[in-house]
This record gives structure tokens, sequence and C-alpha cells, in this order.
């Protein structure tokens, strides 16, 4: 073994040994042990992802296999490491924030009574997400992608006493299923078609199959390719929250903060991207498949935006905005724009772990108040919250030079040069987005660092927090009742900043959401980059070329933007905010009141949830209700089950009497054994 | 002279352990009570010394003594060091459990002794003789074993079946063995697969000799329909020897098979092969469909037995190298699976009360979770559940079948492995889900707390690394059976 190779091996395990010891005996250990040796893990691990990035952009690649777990006829199921740069870069972003997390915790969590639970979830899941990015198989891939998913359950139902968090973790997994349920096929069709899971296999073999059909329902064609690559897909909608499967993501909310912004916003929910990134030489076969991700990419970025403009609640409207985020990613990659995708995703990770931390501190800094219209003129009492909020906001809307501008800019641009199927139509939803998303998150922004300190004013018995919530949102009032142990800022208590391990993080990750994007952009989208790992066929698919044409260095964009769309639509989102909710908050509460159906339509949240609710939920309770009344009483457990029962308790009866115990029973038997023997093999000679 | 020397060197494990155990049985006699744990120490340092002198005297090639009626080949080395390793592990666990019933004594330890001899010789005989005798010297031990807590009317039952019907199996081995012999005019395993090679002379007396030596092999793997003996043994012989009779002797019966049936009597693949898919089958269903309906624990690992038994005869059948090397495998798995689990029963009982019925297990883990844990193993690698080394040793017997075209067995066999996964994962349910009812404490000294943790761990880590001993395993067959 290579000194590069125990490297690979040491960036995943350690974050596992130390959420193994600490998950184990975290009970026993002082509850320093927990964050301190977790920590250390993370650490390592980041630092050693460091190493291996900087490796890689000397032009190393390692594809190997490290451990053969099985061997059955021609298909191996292996363990192995496959690191270049895509790896790599999301090594680095993964171990980083992460990171950040677990330092952040140290303060978001210390009244805890799950203090080292926590910490070894946060540290198992760092483990299971780099199994996910580093694996050169689709095997190991689906390992990570399960294990992954399942440390998110757990934490979304961390507070486990509380009915919200359980509905909102069973829902996640529910969702999931589906979702996972497409991936799983489209990987057994990978298998079938392929006769391979390794990734360099399936690529090389890939070209080959292009032109390959399969019937599923006798008589019609279907492209093999573009039925793996959509089946994949389902999988990555699922985990990447794209509508319809986006319904479990605003409800894993009811995690603590810091993993809704580790998993539900950095890391975990970009796996899907990810995904897609890496099977590029997939997906560029199948311009439908392309087709489908974008429009339904283009759907989610335009419509979980809107969400966001009517949430009160902190956390719902940063989770929003994630899945608009998502969405632009996945515009991205229908535009064969791998790169910018990859691209967005890790100034997104930055900048919106940035900005849940934030809302975390904010959260504490409140007393666990969540609801946005209690609070108001916090950035007196928070000015390091109040300074990375904004440069998180700011970031978001693609204000130009912070890196969020980059990476979006650059997807816009993308979209606009695609000619795919639904590519006008994602062109109109990614520029809308731009507006909408700088209305809602300023819109958040003001409502909490600016304006009158509304805490004060609040009647005393609204002190449970979620009245208005609940009020909203009668259809889900289940989802919103809120710790019982908190109540909030009293009219006399005053807001007060976060302790420095929670300040850190924010700086921290403040820092690249500014930069990262003016460093990056020309190595990651128009440099070499990406080379030999992201495949794009120029000819059929030219976006990249073509964008790269156009672009002369990160200064110059800036200054181009300060004359397109994007920059005005943004700016004027800003202001309107401003206007509405600073200068004229009576606005707002008119137009409310005149456009009670979108409301309506907006607080159901286009009724995902109670289609799902009534037709899924009641469908299945209906068929399951039936299958178990005549399906498993009837016929499983009266004929089958009882069934059985009677008849081997019969056998039973019969070879009990046979054990009799006595030796003369036992000696015919054998005899009659011998006896029986002979007689069939003399018949046959 | 030379020759001689010669031929004592390649049986030098055996002399060793002879000379230890006559040794064993003369110091009891002088030792004061209070000394007797040298005999358990002595004991063990027979088996580490027999370890050490078979490994040191390690050839890979395969070398005959006395005239070819002994051979010592990689198979029968690695057969032999799993047998050491196998009793020492069974010495651990069962020291304090004789120690509270009386049967702490010398004879204990030398009838230990001389089985393991005579299992020795069964592996390493070449000639009909040889290994009968071996046959013999284990059973004669065995009898005596089971009864050696002879004022228990179950053990003394229990020896006086076993003795009845290991005669009668006894009997039926050596019939068919004269058969062989008329025909190929010799007892040599080496000559009478020659003489068979060059021709079968009469072939309905060989199928003849072939049945009743297939079923004196059948009874002392406890196959079906000669598996009567197993459940009532088990059940009445002290938990000591049950655990004895349940492992290392499996390991020396499957060795036998292997003599006798694939070595000397590979010619007639096409007759035996049909008899064991008859008993492999029957055994398959038998032991886990009468499992089911067991309340003693004792007897339900019985009835597992002859299930697993089933199993390995899937290997055997493949009548292929690939087959028995997977059942190489399996039987090192199953030895390995067995051990442990009577550990656990023999930990959990004490001074005048036998854990022996699965309601002693309800709320194992809330007495302790630790063995409760490791129960939970053991049950999982018999039922077969990935990743432990039960699924393991399943898969590649399954793999073998296939391989040799048996698709409809394989199927079968993987229904009734779900059938009797019910009663494992009882033991489970019992363990995590049900009340405590017997809270006393669990003690037992640390050495059967080490090993017995070490022997569930590694049912756990070779399951997830089997290549290993696979590797062993496949080594040791292909390097013998030429």
């Amino acid at each position: 073994m290579t000194d590069m190779q125990s490297i690979y091996l040491l960036i995943p395990l350690l974050p596992l040994f130390a959420a193994v010891i600490v998950g184990l005996f975290g009970s026993q250990l002082p509850r320093s042990a927990a964050h301190v040796l977790t920590i250390l893990g993370v650490g390592a691990s980041f630092a050693l992802s460091a190493y291996v990035f900087v490796d890689a952009l000397q032009g190393n690649v390692y594809n190997g296999t490290v451990y053969t777990w099985l061997t059955s006829g021609d298909i191996s199921f292996e363990v192995g490491f496959l690191v270049d740069r895509l790896t790599a870069m999301m090594m680095v972003v993964v171990t980083f924030v992460s990171l950040m997390v677990h330092i952040y915790t140290i303060g978001y969590m210390h009244e805890d009574p799950g203090y080292s639970r926590f910490f070894s979830y946060i540290s198992l899941f760092t483990f299971s997400m780099l199994m996910l990015v580093m694996s050169n198989n689709f095997m190991q891939l689906f390992f990570g992608w399960e294990a992954v998913g399942l440390v998110s359950y757990l934490l979304i139902g961390f507070w486990y006493k509380r009915p919200t968090a359980i509905y909102a973790n069973l829902k996640a997994f529910l969702v999931n299923r589906v979702g996972d349920f497409g991936f799983l096929l489209g990987i057994g069709m990978v298998l079938y078609f392929f006769g391979s899971l390794n990734y360099d296999a399936v690529f090389t073999i890939a070209p080959h199959l292009a032109d390959a059909t399969v019937s599923v329902i006798p008589n019609t064609e279907w492209s093999l390719m573009t039925m793996v690559c959509l089946l994949l897909f389902v999988g990555a909608m699922g985990k990447s929250a794209q509508v319809p499967l986006h319904v479990w993501l605003p409800d894993s909310m009811e995690g603590p903060t810091p993993i809704s912004a580790l998993i539900h916003a950095a890391t975990m929910v970009t796996a899907g991207i990810f995904m897609v990134a890496r099977m590029s030489p997939l997906f560029e076969l199948s311009t439908t498949a392309l087709s489908t991700v974008m429009v339904i990419g283009a759907i989610t970025a335009l419509f979980m935006g809107f969400l966001g403009i009517i949430q009160n609640d902190i956390k719902r409207v940063v989770a929003y905005s994630t899945l608009s985020q998502l969405g632009y990613m996945t515009v991205a990659l229908g535009a064969s724009a791998y790169s910018v995708a990859m691209f967005h995703l890790m100034t997104h990770a930055f900048f919106k772990a940035l900005l849940f931390l934030a809302a975390g501190s904010v959260i504490m800094g409140m007393h666990h108040d969540q609801d946005i219209r209690n609070m108001g003129g916090l950035r007196k009492y928070m000015p390091i919250t109040w300074i990375t909020s904004l440069i998180g906001s700011l970031a978001l809307i693609g204000t130009p030079l912070f890196s969020g501008f980059y990476s979006k800019d650059s997807i816009i641009e993308a979209v606009k040069l695609s000619h795919i199927t639904g590519s006008s139509f994602a062109y109109f939803a990614v520029l809308a987005g731009v507006f909408v998303t700088a209305f809602y998150s300023f819109r958040l922004y003001f409502l909490v660092f600016h304006g009158k300190e509304r805490w004060m004013e609040k009647p005393h018995e609204e002190h449970t927090p979620h009245t208005h919530e609940v009020a909203a949102h009668s259809d889900d009032e289940h989802h919103h009742v809120v710790h019982e142990e908190h109540h909030g800022l009293g009219p006399d208590d005053k807001p007060h900043e976060s302790p420095w391990v929670v300040t850190f993080p924010l700086i921290a990750l403040a820092i690249p959401s500014v930069i990262i994007g003016y460093v990056a952009i020309g190595p990651m989208l128009f440099g070499d980059f990406f080379n030999g790992v992201i495949f794009v066929d120029i000819h059929a698919h030219p976006v990249m070329h073509e964008l790269a044409e156009d672009f002369h260095g990160a200064g110059a964009m800036a200054m181009h933007a300060l004359t397109s769309a994007p920059f005005w639509l943004a700016l004027s989102g800003v202001v309107l905010s401003w206007f509405f909710y600073m200068k004229r908050p009576d606005i707002p509460a008119a137009i409310k009141a005149h456009t009670v159906l979108i409301n309506k339509i907006l607080e159901n949240k286009y009724g995902f949830d109670s289609f799902n609710e009534k037709v899924f939920a009641a469908g299945s309770r209906f068929i399951g209700n039936k299958l178990w009344q005549i399906g498993d009483v009837k016929l499983i457990d009266g004929l089958i089950v009882n069934g059985t029962a009677r008849l081997i308790g019969r056998i039973s009866g019969i070879i009990r009497q046979l054990q009799s115990g006595l030796i003369y029973h036992y000696a015919f038997a054998m005899i009659i054994g011998v006896f029986l023997m002979l007689t069939f093999w003399f018949a046959k000679i | 002279m030379d020759a001689i020397y010669y031929d004592l060197a390649t049986a030098l494990p055996e002399i060793f352990v002879l000379c230890m155990a006559m040794f064993i049985l003369l110091l009891d006699l002088f030792l004061k009570p209070n000394n007797r744990f040298l005999i358990h120490v002595l004991a063990q340092f027979t088996l580490i010394g027999a370890a050490f002198i078979t490994i040191s005297t390690y050839t890979p090639s395969v070398s005959y003594a006395f005239n070819n009626m002994f051979v010592d080949d990689p198979f029968s080395d690695v057969i032999k060091v799993m047998m050491y390793l196998s009793t020492f592990t069974m010495l651990v666990y069962t020291r304090s459990y004789i120690k509270l019933r009386g049967m702490f004594r010398g004879e204990f330890y030398a009838l230990v002794l001389f089985a393991l001899l005579g299992m020795m010789i069964m592996v390493s005989g070449q000639h009909f003789l040889t290994l009968y005798m071996g046959l013999e010297l284990l059973s004669l031990s065995l009898y005596a074993l089971v009864a050696l807590d002879r004022d228990n009317p179950r053990a003394t039952e229990a020896a006086i079946k076993y003795f009845v019907l290991g005669a009668l199996a006894s009997g039926m081995l050596l019939y068919g063995m004269s058969m062989f012999y008329g025909v190929t005019g010799s007892l040599n395993i080496s000559d009478v697969t020659q003489a068979l090679l060059v021709g079968v002379p009469s072939h309905a007396v060989m199928v003849l000799g072939l049945v009743f030596v297939v079923a004196g092999l059948a009874f002392k793997l406890g196959a079906v329909p000669f598996q009567m003996w197993i459940p009532d043994v088990y059940h009445g012989s002290p938990t000591a020897v049950t655990i004895f009779i349940g492992t290392v002797t499996k390991l020396a019966a499957f060795a036998f098979v292997i003599r006798l049936l694939i070595q000397g009597l590979f010619v007639l693949a096409g007759d035996w092969q049909g008899m064991l898919i008859i008993m492999a089958v029957l055994s398959i269903a038998i032991g886990n469909i009468t499992a089911i309906a067991q309340t003693n624990i004792k007897r339900m690992l019985a009835y597992s037995t002859i299930s697993h038994i089933g199993f390995l005869l899937y290997g055997l059948m493949s009548a292929s190298m690939n087959g028995y090397i997977s059942s190489t495998f399996y039987i090192v798995s199953y030895t390995m699976m067995t051990l442990a689990g009577f550990g656990v029963i023999l930990l959990l009982s004490r001074h005048g009360f036998e854990a022996e019925n699965l309601s002693d297990l309800k709320g194992l883990n809330q007495r302790s979770p630790w063995y409760a844990f490791l129960m939970l193993i053991v049950m999982f690698s018999m039922a077969g559940v990935p990743p432990t080394l039960g699924f393991y040793a399943k898969f590649t017997v399954l793999q073998a079948a296939l391989q040799a075209g048996f698709v409809w067995l394989v199927v079968y066999a993987v229904l009734m492995a779900a059938i009797g996964a019910f009663y494992y994962l009882r033991v489970v349910k019992l363990m995590y889900f049900d009340d405590v009812e017997d809270k006393s404490p669990i003690v037992a000294p640390f050495s059967m707390r080490l090993v017995l943790s070490i022997n569930a761990l590694a049912l756990l880590v070779v399951g997830l690394m089997p290549q290993p001993l696979m590797n062993i395993c496949a080594y040791a067959i292909s390097r013998s059976l030429q």
C-alpha cells in the first residue's frame, strides 16, 4: 500500500473511528471528549483532504480497489477509491464545512443531553459522505448514498421526543425511498447491461451502447441510456430534493440547526448533483434525459423560491432558498454545464452553511424563538452574526464579486446558450428566480436585523412562539410545535451575541463565501481543472465551449454584470423588499389581503403535502389495510402461516413420535434407511 | 531402522498426544484435589505442544508412513490444527462447568485427549483399518465421556443409546469395508482407488458396500435418516461433553468422509452423489423444521447441527474441487459458530443450575449487553445473515452446488434456510425484547470471557474478510486431493 493509498483510507476512517468511539462510549467519557475526539478526527481528515487536493491539482489521479468484499461470478463487490479533482474538491468542501459545523456545535448543543450522540452522528455522516464522493463504483456509491440518508434521518429525528421531529424524519425516509428505488433500479440496469459496477468500465462501454434500446413494455423501444439516466436521476431527485420529491427537505428543519447547515444545505443534498456530474459520460449520451433534468431543475428553482417569500420561520426561509439553489444546480446539469453545477455546489456550500449557522446563532440569541416576526433590530446586539449574514445574503443573491455571483451568473449564461428542449423555459425560470431570491433573502435580512425590536411588543401570552405559524399553516400544524422548554425572549430580555465557538465558524465560512468565486472561476470553469473528469460532448452540447469564448477574466465578468439583467433584477428585489418591509409594512399585508387565492396556494405549498397525504399516504393505507385484511389475515396468516404452522405442528408430531426415545425405534430407522437406499440403488443398476 | 524413524516422525503429534494422555491419567492418581488445576494446564499444554509439532513439521508435500497406512498431508494438518484449537477453546469453556459438577477429574481430560487421538488417526488414516481404529478409539472415549456423570440417569441413558446405535453404525461401516476388500483385494485406500480406476469388477457388490459405508459415515455426521441419536445425546450429555461432540468430532467425521468417499471411492461418485443428495435434502428439512418445535436450547442446537450437516453435504455432493473446498470452509465455520453458541450456554450455567431452556435466555440483554451481543452474532451467523461468517459459508457451499447444476436444490436450500432463520431469530428476540426472568449475575473466569469474546467476534471479522481462511481451505484440499 502506497503512502497516498493510506492517506485515502485515513480520510474517511478517522471520522468513522471518532464516531464509533464517541457513539459507543460517549456516556462513559467526559462531555468534552465527545467534541475533542470528533474534531480531531474531522480536522485531520480535512488537513489530509487539503493535501490530496493539492496533489490532485498536479494532475494525479488515483483509481483503485482497496478491498474486495466478495466475488460472485464475474461481478465483484469492492471498496475502491477514485480520487480525481472532482472528488478532491468535494472532499475539501465536505471536510471543511463539517469541521466548521463540529466547532459550531460545541456552542449550539452545549445544553443538550444528547451532546455526544450528536457528535457521533455528524462524524458518522462525514465518513458516509466521504465514502460516497470517493467511491469508484456504484456499489460503494449506493452504500454512501444510503449511509448519509440514514444519518440524515437519525439527525432529523434527533429530538426523538418531539412528535414533529419523528413525523419529519419518517417523511424524509419515505420520500427518499421513492428516490432510492429509482436509483437502485438504475444501478441494476447498469449492472445488467454494462456487466460491471465500476465507473471506469461503465464509462468505457457506454458510448457503444448509446443507440441501444430496451423494451420494457412489449413493442415499445426505449433508449437504454435515457432510461438508465432518468432512473439514476430519480435517485438524485430524492436526495437533492427536486420537485416533486422535495417535500421532505423543509420538514427536515426539525433537526438541530448545525445539521441543517451540514446535511440539508451544504453536503448531503448536493450528493445528487455530484452524482449526475460524475455520471456525465452517461448523461451526455441522452439529450432527452438532459432536457428532463433541466425542466425539473427549473421548476424547483423558481417555484420553491416563491415559497420562501411567505415563510416566517427563519430556518424554513433558508430551507426554501436551498431548494431553489439546488434547482439552479440541476438546471446547470441539464445544460451540460456540469462544471458550473459543481462550481455552484461549492460556493453554495460555503454561503448556505454560513446562512444556516447564522440563523442558528440568531435562534440562540432569541432563546430558541424562530419566528422572524418576533425579531428585528438584532444588528445592535449580534454584530458578528449580522455582518456575516449580510455577506451570506449578498453572496446568495449574486452580488458581483461575491462567490455566488460567479456561479449563478454562469448558470444563467449557460442556460441562455443551451438549445435543448425546455431551455427557454429554464432560462425564464432562472432569471425570474434571481429576483425572487433577492426578495426573500433580504426580506429575511431586514426583518431580522433591522427595524423595530419587535420581541418587546410581543404580548405575553404569545410566548409559545409558534402560534402564528400554526394559524398560518393550519394543514400542517403538527409540524410546528416547538421546544416546550424554550419560551423565546421575554419583553425585558435582550438578545446576546453567541460565544466564539459559534462566531468563529461564521467568520471562517464568510471568507470563502466572498472570495472563492473570484479565485476559482477561471480554472474551474474555463481552465483544465475538470479535464478528463467531466465529459461533455462538444458537438451536441457546446454550451461550455461558447461560454468560455465570452469569458475574459473574473474582474471583467463582474464589470460586465452591472449592465446585465440578473444584476438589476437582484437589485430591484432588494430594493423592493426594503420598501415593503422597512418603509411600508402595510403594503405586504394589503397585498396579502387582496390575493387570497395565491396566498392560499403558496401557504399550502402548491398542495404537494396535502396531495401526498391524501393520495399516496391515504392510498397506501387503504391498500395496506386491504392487503392486511385479505392478504395478510386471511391468506397469509390463515392459510400460509397458521396453515404451515399446523402442518409443521403435524410434521413435528410425527417426528416427535419417531423420536420416541426408544433405542430399537432408532435402530429400526437406520436399518430402514439402509434398506431403502439399497433397494433404490439396486433398482438403478 | 531409518524407515522406523521416518514413520515415527510422521506420526509425532499422535505419539505426543498419546503419551501426554497416559501421563495425565497416571498423574491424576497422585495429585491432591487442590492441585487438580495442573491437569487442566497439562491438557492445554498438550494441545499447544501438538499444534507446535504439527506446524513445525509441516511440509507442503504428502508423506506416507507405516506401509502407506498413515498419511501426513496439508489437509490433515489444517484439520488437526483446527481440532487442537477447538479442543483448546472447549476446555477453556468447560473448566468451571465441570468443576461445579464434580467432573473435574483426570478422567475427563484423559478421555478428551484419547478421543482427540482417535480423531487425529481418522484424519490421517490411509487404510480402512487405520481409519476404523481411529473411529473406534473416538467412539469408545465418547461413550465414556457421555456417561461420566454416572449418577445422572439422563446421561447414562444417552450413553447407552449412543453406544448401541454407534455399535450398529460401526458394524455397517465394517461390513461395507469388507465388501470393498472382497472386490479389490486390498484395504489400503490408494490400492482400492487404483483397483477401481482399472475397472470396477463387480458394480453390484461395490454399491452394496457403498450403501453401508455411507450409512456408517452418515451416522457419524448425523445426517438424516441416521440422525436419531443426535438430539437425545446432545440433550442427555453434560453440556461440557455436548460441546465436544458438537464441534471437534464433526471435523473428524468430515475428514473421515473426505478420506473414504472422495479419496478412496471417487470412481463411484456417480453412485454416492445421489445418496448424499437425498441425505442433504432430508437433513435440511428435518433439522430446520423440527428445531422450531424445540424448547430446549441443546435440542434446538442438535437439530441445527443436522441442518448444517445438510448444507455441508451440498458441498460434498457437488463432487467437484470447488465443492470440497467450500465444504471444508463450511465445517470450519460450523465448528467456530457452534463452539461460541455452546460457550454462551456454558456461561449461563452455574452451580445447581443448567441453562438449557430457551426461556433461560430471556432478557439476556438486560443482564449483560455484551454477551447478548455475542450470542446475537452467533445466531446471525448460524442463520446466515451477512456479513457474518455463516453467510459466507452457506454462500460458497450453495455456489458450488449451483456450479454443479443443482439449481432447484439450491433454491430449496435457501427456502429452508429462511425457515431456519425463524428459530435463530427467536433466540435474538428472547434476548432483546423479553423481560428478564432470572436476574442472577453472570460469573465466569476471565479466560473464558476473553476466549468467548474472541471466538464470537471472529465470526464477524472472518465473515468480513473470508479470503484468508478460504485460501487455506483451498490450499489444503488442492494439495492433498490429487
